[in-house]
């Protein structure tokens, strides 16, 4: 497994350089990257395209929202005071994810295109992976699971998506922003993933080419309060088995509103719209808490491997939210 | 092949090295410097044993290619010199059993100061959970640590 490597000069350059190459590819931190390629086979590109020393990096706030370039690691945007200030699930997200070394390498943008962490993916001697070589089929649906996904799984594809940090994220509707040789969009981070489906090898919406340049946090309100909650089977440097990210306003004992993001669970990064419509002008207790859990991980498509999952999740979205509205003072995990 | 001049310092010393781009930071300094100091564990950035610092930072050399680091400034265990505070205190405290996973042991715990972190025993493990001992040492690296933190 060999590749050329070119040093981008510019966003300009890298895009051409890899929109012309079918087998090119961006390389920021390559902490997924270099993992794929040389170690498990599983992915070959040709070429790499280092943007990890464009001017690329840094974070702004940008209006009612925090912008951070793609390149910027996670251990920057975990050290940022704004971050901690103003969003600080997303710091505890952060920091819950990875470890100090991966955490100094990995970068923002490519924290969100991580692949995922099924077994049978990264391993060449199991050939039925249908999102490694589409057709194939599910080694995971038969085989044993665990780190598997419930939501927006289906029988062609349980694999889960893996960042902590998509979740709060993906609660708070951030915005992707992107160029390409067409010049740039943005992308609601709930439209940037696709659903397996039949297509699992399709994970999101980029064209061949197209560089994720900035991620947009919108701020929540400065009265709601947040939290990120990640049960795992280690207690550290492990990845979720459920996670909750939560945000809400309280007002006279009464749910105003809430942004809710489900990780561990879900094929993409899970927004939880029909637990925020439950949670609306409900009141703070736990029979809402579970009313909105049990809208949260409607139809769920599991394996016996994840059967537990189901009320798992569901238990770790009633935790977060009786921390976040206050039933409870402190996290318990 | 796609060989690439690297222009780097490591330990201080300023070294130029030509590599196929597919070699990572690891196997360059151990196969072509022959500083085997740093230790290939998992190889999969997982172990933490290869722990080296780029820039000041610790990461984990087996996921950085080593023309990432050029431009760059690399600290391996033998740019420690033997005799740093915390290698002694490592020494002393009985951090290590089989010595595998020491070096990246030693490089994270003297990021994790220049971090920071050292405020909790708590704290130690959770900023040092990136280092897998199997020999389970661990009590012990807390309480090197803990002492070169100066608690």
């Amino acid at each position: 497994m060999t590749f050329t490597y070119t040093r981008a000069t510019s966003q300009a350059a890298a895009i051409a350089e890899v929109s012309a190459d079918p087998k090119a590819a961006f390389l920021a931190g390559g902490t997924t990257q270099v993992d794929l390629a040389l170690k498990d086979g599983v992915i070959d590109p040709r070429r790499l395209v280092d943007i990890s020393r464009l001017p690329m990096a840094g974070i702004t706030v940008d209006g009612d929202a925090l912008r951070v370039g793609a390149t910027t690691t996670m251990a920057e945007m975990a050290a940022d005071e704004r971050v901690g200030r103003l969003l600080p699930f997303v710091r505890e997200a952060l920091l819950l994810g990875a470890s100090p070394q991966l955490r100094n390498m990995a970068t923002i943008g490519g924290n969100l295109l991580q692949r995922t962490r099924c077994r049978y993916f990264r391993d060449l001697a199991e050939a039925r992976c249908n999102k490694r070589t589409p057709g194939t089929g599910c080694a995971a649906v038969e085989g044993v699971a665990r780190m598997h996904a419930i939501l927006g799984a289906s029988p062609s594809c349980i694999a889960l998506h893996a960042s902590d940090l998509a979740v709060p994220l993906t609660a708070l509707g951030s915005i992707v922003h992107l160029r390409s040789g067409g010049g740039p969009r943005t992308v609601p981070l709930t439209e940037f993933y696709r659903l397996p489906g039949e297509a699992p090898d399709r994970e999101n919406v980029l064209w061949h080419g197209e560089l994720i340049t900035d991620v947009e946090i919108p701020l929540p309100p400065t009265r709601a309060r947040t939290t990120y909650i990640k049960v795992r089977d280690r207690s550290s440097y492990e990845f979720a088995l459920t996670s909750a990210a939560v945000a809400t306003v309280v007002e006279a004992g009464f749910v105003v509103s809430a942004r809710i993001a489900l990780g561990g669970v879900g094929t993409i990064p899970w927004r939880a719209w029909e637990a925020e419509d439950v949670l609306r002008d409900a009141p703070v207790n736990d029979e809402s808490f579970r009313a909105a859990a049990n809208a949260a991980i409607h139809r769920p498509f599991t394996v016996p491997g994840t059967e537990f999952k189901v009320e798992l999740a569901k238990r770790t979205l009633v935790r977060a939210l009786r921390i976040t509205t206050g039933l409870v003072a402190e996290p318990t995990s | 092949m796609n060989e690439i001049i690297v222009n780097t310092t490591i330990n201080g010393r300023r070294e130029q090295l030509r590599v196929d781009a597919s070699v990572t930071l690891l196997d360059a300094l151990r196969d072509r410097l022959g500083l085997t100091g740093t230790k290939k564990g998992c190889d999969q950035g997982a172990c933490g044993a290869c722990t080296v610092h780029l820039d000041g930072r610790r990461v984990v050399s087996c996921l950085t290619l080593a023309v990432q680091a050029d431009g760059r400034e690399v600290l391996t265990v033998e740019g420690l010199g033997g005799g740093h505070p915390m290698q002694e205190a490592f020494v002393r405290h009985d951090a290590f059993q089989c010595g595998y996973c020491t070096p990246g042991q030693v490089l994270s715990a003297v990021a994790l100061l220049d971090e920071g972190r050292a405020g909790t025993d708590e704290e130690i493990r959770e900023f040092m959970s990136g280092n897998l001992c199997r020999c389970g040492a661990y009590p012990n690296i807390v309480a090197a640590i803990r002492e070169v933190a100066g608690r």
